[in-house]
């Protein structure tokens, strides 16, 4: 894998990793908003569920390895990492807010409240937090190539 | 449910603590004799074989065993230290190892002519030994095996035997710090471990929703509220070392290949 792929990947799984660690934080734990089971789960969003939470916990390990290795051999690209993170963590974010609220009813944001502001919101974040990862990325190749043409 | 030998019941729990006992003077017999022949055994995994032998002693005998007769809860802790925690620490303290170290040549040739063999290839290849772990938790809990668990000592027995070892297996066919001949790849070995911690997760999500036979709805909630965090805590643990073995062995073919251009 040449390095910018590599920047990038650890950067999605670590946002990927992050995005679900703040879930379970934050929305289960703290605010209590999220239910640890909602009776209308279909059994494909039981499956769903289990496999991103078992992938966001290996994703959150494995990208920050990746990272420590990228700075061990001096080759991390911070802006490329970053990018990673954002395009990461929306694209899970809006996963989760889209096909596993909406579609599989594996819990709703928050019980006896008017959900579609919060869904609609929850997507917003989603949308914009890919947004500035791909602004994020696209800036880092265009510098790149800056560097690469003045040197 | 819950019967009152007494007699028989303090018998069970010194019996098992004096097992238990000599499982730890056994490994701690070992390593002197492994120190007298190798360069010393660490004493880091003297600690976690104890912890190890510690967690499984809790789950069989004394007062948190007893209360997992009648409280799912407790059984599911007794669970974690059983097939998780406690195997997850033995494998950390890499008993082959030191036991290939104390046999005579001739008898380490049969130990290692066994961990070579077809039986022990099939059983610890990593989507057996997954199906072997979380298929026996699926039957455990799904069918009416758990009900019947409690009025047989036969099947008691045999079921706890099966949770320890699968877990073992399982831990070491993802970690191993013992020689172990039937490797599989890093990207292999994670996605079947993603595989069984989402199995794991299905299942004490299932557990909650779907007490097992003879459970309260209330104590099946908690059970699986606890096996589900429980889980996450230890998986975690085998997610991070399965990572760390693997990009320390990569960078250092880096760094070999490094020196090696360096050298011309």
């Amino acid at each position: 894998m040449n390095h910018n792929k590599y920047n990038i990947w650890s950067g999605i799984f670590f946002g990927i990793g992050l995005v679900a660690f703040f879930d379970e934080a934050v929305f289960h734990q703290l605010l209590h908003w999220h239910h640890f089971y909602d009776k209308a789960t279909l059994s494909v969003g039981l499956i769903s569920d289990g496999l991103f939470h078992a992938f966001s916990w290996f994703s959150t390990v494995a990208g920050l390895f990746m990272l420590a290795d990228m700075r061990k051999r001096k080759i991390w690209k911070k802006k490329k990492w970053v990018g990673g993170i954002f395009v990461g963590a929306g694209v899970f974010q809006l996963y989760d807010g889209t096909i596993q609220h909406k579609l599989m009813k594996i819990h709703q944001i928050r019980y006896n409240v008017e959900i579609f502001y919060y869904d609609l919101s929850w997507n917003v974040i989603a949308v914009i937090l890919i947004i500035i990862g791909v602004i994020l990325l696209r800036k880092s190749s265009s510098t790149g190539e800056l560097n690469a043409s003045s040197s | 449910m819950h019967h009152h030998h007494e007699p028989v019941h303090w018998f069970g729990t010194i019996f098992g603590s004096i097992v238990f006992l000599l499982l730890i003077a056994i490994y701690i017999v070992g390593v002197m004799i492994s120190n007298k022949k190798y360069s010393q055994w660490p004493l880091y995994r003297i600690v976690l074989w104890s912890l190890g032998i510690i967690c499984i002693a809790i789950s069989l005998v004394g007062p948190i065993a007893e209360k997992a007769h009648n409280s799912f809860q407790s059984h599911m802790m007794t669970h974690l230290l059983l097939g998780m925690l406690g195997p997850l620490l033995l494998v950390f303290s890499a008993p082959i190892t030191l036991l290939l170290r104390c046999l005579k040549v001739q008898h380490a040739r049969i130990v290692s002519r066994i961990l070579k063999s077809k039986y022990v290839e099939i059983v610890s290849h990593p989507i057996i030994a997954t199906v072997l772990n979380m298929g026996g938790l699926w039957v455990l809990y799904v069918t009416p095996l758990y009900n019947a668990m409690h009025s047989s000592i036969l099947l008691y027995s045999l079921i706890h035997f099966h949770v320890f070892l699968a877990g073992y297996v399982f831990t070491a066919s993802m970690i191993s710090f013992d020689p172990s001949p039937h490797r599989y790849s890093f990207i292999y070995r994670s996605i079947v471990l993603v595989l069984a911690m989402a199995s794991h997760s299905i299942l004490s999500k299932w557990i909650y929703a779907n007490p097992p036979q003879g459970i309260d709805k209330f104590d099946a909630e908690m059970g699986g509220i606890i096996m589900y965090y429980g889980g996450d805590f230890i998986d975690l643990i085998i997610v991070i070392v399965l990572c760390a073995q693997y990009f320390r062995r990569t960078q250092m073919g880096i760094r070999k290949k490094e020196l090696s251009e360096k050298s011309f």
